[in-house]
């Protein structure tokens, strides 16, 4: 299964310009694809953008956002958040910083 | 002979050019990523390596994270490696934070980062890749580690001395906060406390053997050891058998920053704040002190700095020497203005105003 991963315009230097990564993750045991296997799978082909999102212990960065579809994963499992086939994972920084 | 003066602040960092060390030129924040949110960070660890003149920035970003960053052309240009610089191993549940100090070795390429959460990870590279110092972090005290104001960090690293008139490739001495002293003798192996006399007022045993609020830590010209403390300012030829108080004549014993001077072993500067609950210059004025009979007394330094009312305190790696043979000595406040004595007249200049917050300076010819 593909998943469609949207990138904002701060991170795209570190996807090598993409603005849409179209990635195939691997299945859990149970045969679902999970947000954790998508990022995964992104951060196989560009680990610099990985470590911008996640930390090196494989956390979510406080303020990254990712939305499965329309839905922030932290309200739907955070990195075990389903993603069903055709749905879009959208990666945003949060309302934070400066 | 060309002097760079590399300024890390709470918004990104600088650098400051002269021939001559009367005239600067600062330039704009350095844009060390091309999307630029970490040009616009925090900078809390700047290094210069000795045998390259290869700049290291630890910068990070609040979205984004902590990364480590380098040029080879004197902040021409910054790159940053594809895979992290510093990360902690996956069966360590800790996660990099933030580079609080760089330190080089005698070795080219080698180069020591103290990191939050407290922890020293070693270079073989030049500052590129990373590794654990393993043994001081499955150190038995680390429970005792707890962090203070700043976070949990080890902010000083002092490679090749543990005490005067000893220097060795295996010893270490590092700071951290809390925690103290710690020295090494075998290369990283096994680390012991070196906090004797010490105090730490925050604690119900006040001379604990370890757990101290050490805020920085510098080396004189003779290998002696200067520590300002989380109130206490220290000496010690020989930190393993103890320090000695040597606050007397401050105008308060609490601070951050410690500078000696790289000739005179005698002669070393203070940076004096308030005290833990106000982190303020004391009378509200810009303070800077200095012995030049190793504590005994001390006096102000006051040439050139604001007369009137100032609100800036200087950070634990806010001040540094160049350590040329009239070596240039410089500081930074968290008011933004970077003031340099250049010429052992001790008339102090101001090279920059009106910068971020100035969290960490440091100073080479080039």
């Amino acid at each position: 299964m593909e998943v469609l991963v949207l990138v904002p315009t701060v991170l795209r230097a570190d996807c090598g310009g993409a603005a849409r990564l179209t990635v195939t993750p691997a299945p859990g045991a149970d045969g679902r694809v999970v947000l954790r296997g998508v990022l995964d799978a992104v951060a196989d082909r560009h680990p610099r953008f990985d470590r911008r999102v996640r930390d090196e212990q494989g956390r979510l960065r406080r303020y990254v956002n990712v939305f499965v579809g329309d839905d922030e994963c932290r309200a739907v499992g955070g990195l075990d958040a389903p993603v069903p086939p055709g749905a879009e994972v959208r990666v945003l920084p949060s309302v934070a910083g400066g | 002979m060309a002097y760079l003066l590399v300024i890390g602040t709470r918004k990104g960092l600088f650098t400051a050019t002269s021939d001559d060390r009367r005239t600067w030129e600062v330039g704009p924040p350095h844009r060390l990523d091309p999307q630029d949110f970490a040009s616009y960070g925090a900078v809390y660890a700047v290094g210069v390596d000795p045998h390259t003149r290869r700049l290291l920035a630890g910068a990070e970003s609040s979205h984004f994270g902590p990364s480590v960053f380098h040029s080879d052309d004197l902040g021409a240009t910054w790159n940053e490696p594809e895979q992290a610089p510093i990360a902690f191993p996956e069966d360590v549940d800790s996660s990099f934070t933030r580079a609080w100090q760089f330190a080089f070795g005698p070795e080219p390429g080698t180069v020591y980062a103290g990191v939050e959460p407290t922890a020293l990870f070693r270079s073989a590279d030049g500052g590129e890749s990373f590794e654990l110092v393993r043994a001081l972090w499955d150190h038995p005290h680390r429970a005792d580690w707890w962090p203070g104001a700043g976070g949990a960090a080890i902010h000083t690293v002092l490679p090749g001395t543990v005490r005067a008139g000893h220097t060795d490739p295996a010893a270490m001495t590092v700071a951290m906060s809390t925690g103290g002293v710690y020295q090494t003798l075998d290369g990283g192996a096994s680390w012991n406390p070196a906090n004797r006399g010490i105090s730490a007022g925050f604690l119900p045993d006040e001379a604990p053997e370890y757990g101290q609020c050490v805020h920085k830590v510098a080396v004189a010209a003779d290998g002696r050891f200067y520590a300002q403390n989380h109130h206490g300012v220290y000496r010690s030829a020989d930190p393993a058998s103890g320090w000695t108080s040597i606050a007397d004549g401050l105008p308060t014993d609490f601070g951050f920053a410690m500078v000696a001077h790289p000739h005179r072993p005698d002669t070393v500067y203070s940076f004096p704040v308030v005290s833990q609950e106000v982190h303020l210059p004391p009378d509200n004025r810009l303070q800077v002190h200095r012995t030049d009979d190793a504590g005994a007394t001390w006096r102000p330094d006051h040439a050139g700095l604001p007369d009137g009312r100032y609100y800036g305190i200087v950070l634990r790696d806010g001040a540094c020497t160049d350590g040329a043979d009239v070596p240039g000595f410089y500081f930074g406040t968290r008011s933004g203005d970077v003031y340099a004595t250049t010429d052992d007249s001790g008339e102090w200049t101001r090279v920059a105003a009106h910068l971020p917050d100035v969290l960490c300076v440091r100073a080479v010819e080039v």
